[in-house]
């Protein structure tokens, strides 16, 4: 077990410049505040993102910074946030449209599906949707219904969207900078849950994390877990608890999830020949589904076990006193690396 | 080539009762003094239960809590001028008004306290459930309506949202369609001035939300929503007017969210101190109580009394909350359908093999 931090993740090649210590939160702020300094072509959109600095207090300070033309508090009005980001990036802006929560998208999905994941194509090139739409995702904080979706594989079927999600403070900020100077539309999806949850050293200049490349969390040899956002802490976490039971699990932090990094993924199962996928959303339809069936397609013969999915189950996301039901655990992760080892 | 006024028209504003708690005799509608007490005694025990919730969630006893502070003339109001048989569909800051068409609070509570069976109302409540994704319930509100209409049932819908609602295309897809199919629908917007930070004038350039209405060819209606007998009033007036088939019609209520939006919420960081103290000035609830105590209808030991009940029965609720057995782990599935898909039948046996091991 190599190159890891007192908090259990991987240490990244961080650059030797001034660094802070940054949340997830702070440092997505900050990849925003950047990106607004070197180019006033970007502007902030959403409820409560201006004066109250979003409810997540993730765009706090921009509009004292910037002024309410680039800072926009929108009505309530997804469709409108993302349809006016669709007319905005079409004609030389870059909008960082906000939506509240990813379970409030719905009303903006015939935007972001007929039309911004589209332009290029049905222009032939000519007009584009450069724009970043930004969303907290997924359960863990007990909110209200309607509060802890984890939607992506939506617009994982819906051609035309890159779609990234940060396990890190460090990831966030330098792929949310990739994101913002990326000339097609990105789904950024935010782990609310660990919005807070824990700082990471970030430089305090502009970096970027390319999109489509996925990290090595934790690096390992006897079975590969695969992950995004949150459910990276998770694998984590559960590592640690194999570890001590003398197995050896890597850790694959996708980061992006298109573009794909499959070169790292293969490798990775290639290597342990063993694979279990962890996502939160919904598990029928789920983009651990395709995960698995890529891995059949490419490391079929050197698995040592069927792949595994530990993944929320079929239902509506419960309300909070039946949360911890729902949600991939630790335990769940571990169960499932006994499963591929025993086989 | 003429050019001709096609259209122009005219937006009310109603109000009736002052701060001072003076009437105008005019407009004043017809309500016996014991249903006048009635009305005082709702929306006391709006404000026991809503500051009992805030103190739950402090403690920990409650998830996120929609304070419904300030609006309680609007749900009392039109609760009174509603009948047995008429539907409510709220949105998500009418724990008031459910309450008063039978919705149980400690289901209210529980629904917020996180608990899916805080939905599940009895049978006799016509009442549909909290509908958080704003906007969204106006449309159900043009159905029930139209359902109703279809049906010919002597009921009506009543469907409540806020003034940051009305920005949705739901609203309008809402209010036209009921223009279009002339449904048995009562809109009230509960235009408390703010959606979370943003206020009214960042939500729409139009002087008023009641505006609205004439642009889906129905009537509409301002009502001041601190002012109980205005309510009352406008809400009889639509209710009566659909009821007799007369189509739908809208009304807006102007009030205050004088509690921050939510309990995750901290509404100091963007409006002022003044404003609010301002609007305490025009609490719906000593405004009533002036005008009861002005006509000799009600005293200090009436007061002190419905203060004791109101928090007894407050009480109460909190303890059928508190007695409500847990929820089995597997009920996350087994209200997702009439009847479970085997693959859920499946996920649903191993959640209860890991919970039992
Ligand atoms: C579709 C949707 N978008 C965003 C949210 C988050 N949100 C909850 S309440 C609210 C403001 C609603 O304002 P208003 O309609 O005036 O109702 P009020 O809260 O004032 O009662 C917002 C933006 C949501 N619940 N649903
Ligand atoms: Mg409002």
């Amino acid at each position: 077990m190599s190159g890891q931090n007192a908090e259990g993740r991987a240490l990244h090649a961080v650059p030797e410049v001034a660094t802070e210590k940054l949340t997830i939160a702070q440092a997505v702020r900050d990849a925003m505040l950047e990106e607004m300094d070197g180019n006033d072509r970007v502007i902030v959109l959403g409820e409560d993102v201006g004066v109250d600095g979003g409810v997540f207090r993730a765009t706090e300070g921009l509009i004292e910074r910037y002024g309410p033309e680039r800072v926009i508090d929108t009505p309530v009005a997804e469709s409108a946030i993302v349809g006016m980001s669709v007319g905005l990036a079409a004609t030389g802006f870059r909008p960082i449209a906000e939506i509240q929560f990813m379970g409030f998208v719905y009303p903006a999905i015939n935007q972001l599906f007929g039309h911004a994941a589209r332009m290029r194509n049905r222009t032939r090139g000519r007009l584009s949707c450069p724009m970043v739409v930004r969303m907290p995702y997924g359960g863990g904080i007990h909110p209200p219904e309607h509060h802890s979706e984890s939607y992506e594989a939506l617009f994982l079927n819906t051609p035309g969207f890159k779609v990234v999600v940060p396990s890190n403070p460090y990831d966030a900020k330098g792929l949310l900078v990739s994101a913002i100077r990326d000339d097609d539309p990105v789904l950024f999806m935010e782990p609310k849950r660990i919005y807070r949850a824990f700082r990471d050293a970030v430089p305090a200049e502009s970096y970027t994390v390319p999109l489509g490349k996925a990290d090595i969390a934790r690096e390992g040899t006897d079975v590969t877990l695969i992950a995004w956002g949150a459910m990276v802490r998770v694998c984590l976490d559960a590592s640690e608890v194999l570890a001590r039971n003398e197995i050896s699990a890597e850790v694959v932090d996708l980061r992006t999830l298109n573009p794909l990094d499959r070169e790292t993924m293969i490798e990775s199962v290639v290597k342990t020949g063993r694979a279990v996928v962890v996502h939160e959303a919904v598990r029928t339809g789920g983009f651990g589904a395709e995960i698995a069936a890529q891995i059949s397609e490419h490391a079929l013969l050197q698995l040592e076990a069927p792949i595994q999915r530990v993944t929320g189950f079929d239902v509506v996301f419960p309300l909070a006193q039946n949360e911890k039901h729902y949600l991939p655990s630790r335990q769940r992760v571990v169960k499932a690396v006994e499963k591929v080892l025993a086989f | 080539m003429p050019r001709t006024k096609v259209y122009e028209a005219v937006t009310e504003r109603l109000e009736i009762l002052d701060t001072e708690g003076r009437v105008d005799a005019a407009l004043m509608p017809e309500i016996d003094p014991s249903r006048t007490r009635d009305l005082y005694r709702d929306m006391v025990l709006m404000r026991t239960f809503d500051t009992k919730a805030l103190k739950l969630q402090r403690q920990g006893r409650m998830g996120t809590w929609p304070p419904i502070k300030g609006q309680e003339a609007i749900q009392a109001g039109v609760a009174l001028a509603m009948g047995d048989n008429d539907w409510l569909i709220p949105a998500f800051r009418e724990h008031g008004i459910m309450v008063l068409r039978g919705v149980p609070l400690h289901l209210v509570f529980a629904y917020w306290a996180g608990d899916e069976r805080g939905s599940s109302y009895p049978e006799e409540v016509r009442c549909f459930p909290v509908a958080v994704p704003v906007g969204s319930q106006w449309q159900h509100g043009t159905g029930v309506g139209l359902s109703l209409k279809l049906r010919d049932e002597d009921a009506v819908a009543v469907t409540f949202g806020g003034d940051g609602s009305t920005s949705e295309g739901d609203f309008h897809e809402a209010v036209n369609c009921a223009g279009v199919f002339g449904t048995k629908t009562v809109f009230v917007i509960q235009n408390n001035q703010w959606a979370i930070s943003v206020p009214l004038h960042r939500q729409t350039a139009a002087e008023t939300l009641a505006q609205k209405a004439h642009a889906y060819g129905i009537p509409g209606i301002q009502v001041d929503g601190n002012d109980v007998f205005a309510v009352y009033a406008a809400a009889t007036e639509a209710i009566e007017r659909t009821r007799r088939g007369e189509g739908p019609s809208l009304i807006e209520a102007v009030t205050y969210r004088l509690g921050d939006h939510t309990t995750a919420d901290d509404a100091s960081r963007y409006r002022s101190e003044e404003e609010l103290e301002e609007w305490e000035g025009r609490d719906p609830i000593l405004r009533l109580r002036r005008y009861l105590v002005e006509q000799g209808l009600w005293d200090d030991d009436q007061e002190t009394v419905l203060l004791e009940e109101a928090a007894s029965w407050v009480d109460g609720q909190v303890k059928a909350l508190e007695e409500m057995e847990p929820q089995a782990p597997e009920e996350i599935f087994t209200s997702m359908y009439a009847a479970l898909p085997p693959h859920v039948v499946e996920q649903m046996q191993s959640l209860l093999e890991e919970v039992r091991s």
